[in-house]
């Protein structure tokens, strides 16, 4: 081929590159768009109906994505009903002591296990994602059967003891995986520097692993947050309710449903994993795809 | 004692007569002990929590419904023999597959997407489209009821508006079938997503402009680079995912609880009904216990596929 | 300070492999001791055993008179410095010179005291507030050893701590060690694959090789008496060559048979000492320096060939001449100014009062 004919070609490659570039990122936004719009959609369709009267949600001739007459009146509504003010109370507190229980079950474990090679740890890590793959449907009747049998239905301690189930096996596998990262040369200078194993832990690993922590407290927050399956078949009683299933079983009643509170209060509910996502989200999004890429 | 070579090679002398004093040997079985009373915690946890209520369930799904007297597989039979829970098999099967295909497709083309962005743009569209995952699925699900809401839908409003028919969205089963999918690729395809972006991203950019070079087109490029390379992150999402979805219960109980006539059903959801709703905790049992085999089944792969990750690794 | 024994110390792991196959030494008080060897020798699990890191299958390691086998690391007063630095991220610079000691109790006057004293020393005095992530690789590599120093421990413990620098960094590095120890004169151990390093930083040079010692001595030593072949081509850059010979009586004296016919007369001096290998087939070992052009050489016991060079590299300061020979491959250090060109016969000189006969049988120098 002459030096003639290529260079036109060479012209006409460079420009398609260029167009076709411009075409992928097109294509990329009006996807993303698209997608935006349908994963927000839902959310957004909550909020503006949580701020319409009951008249205005009733009234078949508007446009159901227009507010005409905005109102806090069913966020008011919420907040002054005892009712649900203790579903927010019965949430965080159940959270707050899974949360601290889970970190420190995983953080313990996952030390021994990445680090103090021992009998059965293979055995025990094995375990541990195993549990991990056993889903909350499968276990609820007899842990039911078991709560049940340790007088703590419609308690909220029965919650917290059932929710590390949920909580614990992906906290201690993502942790193994931040632990292990360590270089082993750093746990010999503190060995030398005449650190013992609580000391290794606590001064060392915690410390350097900090990131891996905060991302597993993530998990463990939304995870309890979001449980259900367990309340749902464990609490019967409005008064130990936490948020999931209070709002979904006691703001329905009879067939006339109040929906703006109902949105109200499921955006409500829905409102601390989202503040924690919006300022965290580096860290959640570690979490999510540690246990993946680790695994 | 002088530097000198001569002393260097020490006169042999005979190794240490006495036994090699424990006290090293100690030190490693204590680091045992400390080791196992770290990991008790997690113990009683596997073992109290998920070891014996597993086993516990094998138990009480061999009893009758006053839990008096054992009937062997009675009730396993009498499941398979109702028309509404072979319904319940294949509900949850259709469910689970197409759910979890339509969430790896999406979650696979907008991870695509995401990543032909410059960089900085990428912070923002992640942070939006994660959105669906964060908010708790029994919440988000309320919002989609209301927007399938028979008379006040406000996905038939839009449809209406650009000349289509009204869906009767949970009224019929198969568009109550197709509602509660809908649901749950909306809440999964973002995690997919993000596991997907993960994994392009650590595909090092060398390779595609290696391949760039031997020629190869895009399409080539994703062919014979992006999807090797995520071959494992793409099957583990998957494997999982599939428990996850199958094991399902919040959008189920939500938006249709079973209904219209039991045909929405899946496992979980008529396990619930029938143990702890209509009281009949054995046969309950009994029905979260099919899932155990298509659960193994999954595991075995995943682990499977950890552990060759794990070998190749090392 | 103290000294250091090790006594038949073998080293087996799970499987029967032995790291380390029974070697015994003695490490004098102050003493700079250098183990160097190839990767695998053995020479970072004897220095992990010392350390405490590492079980010791069977042996005893003494330090300063009391036998230590069964002391864990922390209670050993060793201080080591590791090829990744292994400094704590998370802490400053003061607080990773200051942590041993904090664990140990020790006040906080005193602390501060021997923190500032080794920073003085090794001049990291305004880094102390800083991160390791906020340091070079150099100033990492001080750090480490600052957090060895404030310790003042009886023994130093170096696993390759310059790896990991580059090459220029490596060289003052070096002499920064050397300079330490000049001024705290705590008995060290240091290992090491890079021969250069423990010719210039060692009291003594331990050879390892397999898991056993080929040889220990001062460098000179080393350098002109190896004891063994694998000494003699590993200490030295470039190599020693290494030519399959026979000796050869001839009229009262001996001479050297190399391939391509070359004879090569032995020294009167060592006729006794190879008086029995006559006949018999062996290694020529000689230096590339022994190994000169014909101008500058005046020196008796020298022998003189002709061949050519293959590839020519000019360093400068002088010229190394590489020339392949039948089973072998040699090279010759020439002076700048004398020419040569690749496949230009030229006549080399060897300067046979340096050689060494190795006996092919036993690998031992002769």
């Amino acid at each position: 081929m002459s030096a003639a004919s290529m260079v036109p070609g060479l012209g006409r490659r460079v420009g398609s590159l260029r167009s076709e570039r411009r075409w992928a990122l097109i294509t990329a936004y009006v996807s993303l768009i698209i997608a935006a719009i349908v994963m927000l959609a839902p959310p957004l369709y909550m909020l503006l109906t949580s701020l319409k009267t009951s008249a205005e949600i009733a009234d078949l001739g508007g446009n159901p994505w227009l507010i005409r007459t905005p109102t806090l009146e069913n966020y008011t509504a919420l907040l002054g009903n005892e009712m649900f003010r203790g579903f927010f109370i019965n949430s965080i507190l159940v959270t707050v002591m899974v949360v601290i229980v889970t970190m420190v079950i995983s953080v313990l474990a996952a030390f021994a296990l990445a680090r103090m090679k021992f009998w059965g740890s293979q055995v025990l890590a094995t375990g541990v994602f195993l549990t991990y793959l056993v889903p909350d449907t499968l276990l609820f009747i007899p842990l039911y059967q078991i709560v049940g049998g340790l007088g703590l239905l419609n308690s909220i301690w029965g919650l917290v003891l059932v929710y590390p189930t949920l909580t614990v096996p992906f906290c201690t596998w993502i942790m193994i995986g931040y632990f292990a990262s360590i270089p082993k040369e750093l746990d010999e200078a503190a060995l030398i520097d005449g650190a013992n194993w609580m000391q290794m832990l606590t001064r060392i690993f915690i410390p350097v692993a900090l990131p891996g922590i905060i991302a597993a407290t993530i998990f463990a927050f939304t995870v309890s947050w979001a449980a259900f399956v367990y309340p749902t078949a464990f609490i019967t009683q409005p008064d130990s309710m936490p948020l999931t299933i209070g709002v979904v079983s006691q703001l329905i009643r009879g067939d006339t449903f109040a929906w703006g509170q109902l949105m109200a209060g499921a955006l409500l509910a829905a409102l601390p994993p989202v503040i924690v996502y919006a300022f965290l989200m580096d860290y959640y999004i570690a979490g999510l795809t540690a246990g993946a890429t680790k695994g | 004692m002088a530097p000198d070579s001569s002393a260097a090679v020490a006169p042999a002398r005979p190794p240490a007569a006495r036994p090699p004093s424990n006290a090293m040997k100690r030190f490693a079985r204590r680091r045992s002990t400390i080791a196992f009373l770290m990991t008790l915690p997690l113990i009683s946890v596997i073992a109290g929590l998920v070891a014996w209520p597993a086993s516990y369930a094998i138990y009480l799904a061999t009893l009758n419904r006053r839990m008096t007297a054992f009937i062997g597989l009675e009730n396993f039979d009498i499941l398979l023999d109702n028309e509404t829970f072979r319904a319940v098999i294949w509900q949850s099967c259709f469910f689970a597959i197409t759910a979890v295909l339509l969430k790896a497709l999406i979650g696979f083309w907008l991870a695509h997407m995401l990543h032909h962005l410059p960089t900085k743009g990428q912070r923002k569209w992640r942070g939006m489209l994660l959105v669906p995952w964060v908010i708790p699925p029994a919440l988000s699900t309320l919002g989609w009821w209301w927007m399938f809401d028979p008379s006040y839908s406000s996905i038939n409003y839009l449809l209406n508006a650009i000349g289509g028919p009204s869906i009767p969205w949970l009224g019929s089963p198969w568009w109550a079938r197709i509602s509660v999918i809908i649901v749950n690729v909306w809440y999964g395809a973002p995690f997919f997503m993000i596991m997907y972006l993960a994994a392009l991203k650590s595909v090092p950019e060398q390779l595609y402009e290696a391949a760039a070079i031997d020629g190869a087109s895009g399409w080539q490029g994703l062919r014979h680079i992006t999807l090797p390379m995520m071959q494992n992150i793409i099957s583990i999402t998957v494997l999982f995912s599939l428990i996850v979805t199958f094991a399902n219960y919040d959008i189920v109980r939500v938006l249709t609880n079973g209904g219209p006539r039991d045909l929405t059903q899946v496992f979980a959801s008529y396990a619930f009904q029938v143990g702890v709703l209509s009281g009949n905790i054995p046969r309950g049992a009994a029905v979260s216990l099919f899932m155990f085999p298509l659960l193994a089944f999954i595991a075995y792969f995943v682990l499977k596929g950890v552990n060759q990750r794990n070998k190749e690794m090392a | 300070m103290a000294q250091v024994t090790l006594r038949k110390i073998i080293k087996e792991y799970e499987g029967g492999v032995q790291a380390v196959k029974g070697i015994d030494l003695d490490i004098a008080d102050h003493e700079f001791v250098v183990l160097v060897g190839p990767s695998g020798c053995g020479k970072s699990t004897t220095l992990r055993m010392i350390a405490g890191l590492e079980e010791i299958t069977s042996g005893e390691i003494d330090i300063g008179g009391a036998v230590v086998n069964d002391v864990p690391p922390r209670d050993r007063d060793i201080a080591m410095v590791f090829q990744n630095y292994a400094l704590y991220p998370h802490m400053s610079v003061y607080e990773n010179m200051a942590f041993g000691l904090m664990l140990r109790k020790f006040p906080k006057e005193e602390i501060r005291r021997r923190v500032e004293n080794a920073a003085k020393i090794l001049d990291i005095g305004m880094l102390l507030d800083r991160k390791p992530k906020a340091l070079s690789g150099g100033q990492r590599q001080r750090v480490a050893m600052g957090r060895a120093i404030v310790r003042d421990p009886k023994v130093f413990l170096f696993d390759e701590p310059l790896s990991n620098l580059d090459a220029k960094l490596r060289v003052q590095m070096r002499t920064e060690i050397k300079k330490v120890h000049q001024t705290v004169r705590t008995t060290t151990v240091y290992v090491t694959h890079d021969q250069v390093e423990a010719m210039t930083l060692a009291d003594r040079v331990v050879v390892m090789n397999h898991g056993v010692i080929e040889q220990v001595g001062p460098p000179q030593e080393l350098y002109h008496h190896p004891r063994t072949r694998f000494v003699a081509g590993f200490i030295g850059s470039p190599a020693m060559n290494f030519i399959p010979a026979t000796v050869e009586a001839r009229s009262g004296g001996l001479v050297l048979r190399l391939p391509q016919g070359i004879e090569l007369a032995v020294p009167a001096a060592r006729v006794a000492k190879y008086q029995a290998y006559a006949g018999k087939q062996v290694t020529f070992g000689i230096r590339p320096e022994h190994l000169t052009d014909t101008q500058h050489v005046s020196k008796a016991d020298i022998a003189i060939f002709n061949a050519a060079p293959e590839v020519v590299e000019p360093m400068g300061m002088e010229t190394l001449a590489h020339i392949r020979m039948e089973g072998a491959e040699i090279c010759a250090r020439l002076d700048p100014t004398v020419p040569a060109a690749p496949g230009v016969p030229m006549p080399l000189a060897a300067d046979m009062g340096n050689m060494h006969l190795i006996d092919d049988a036993t690998g031992l120098v002769i």
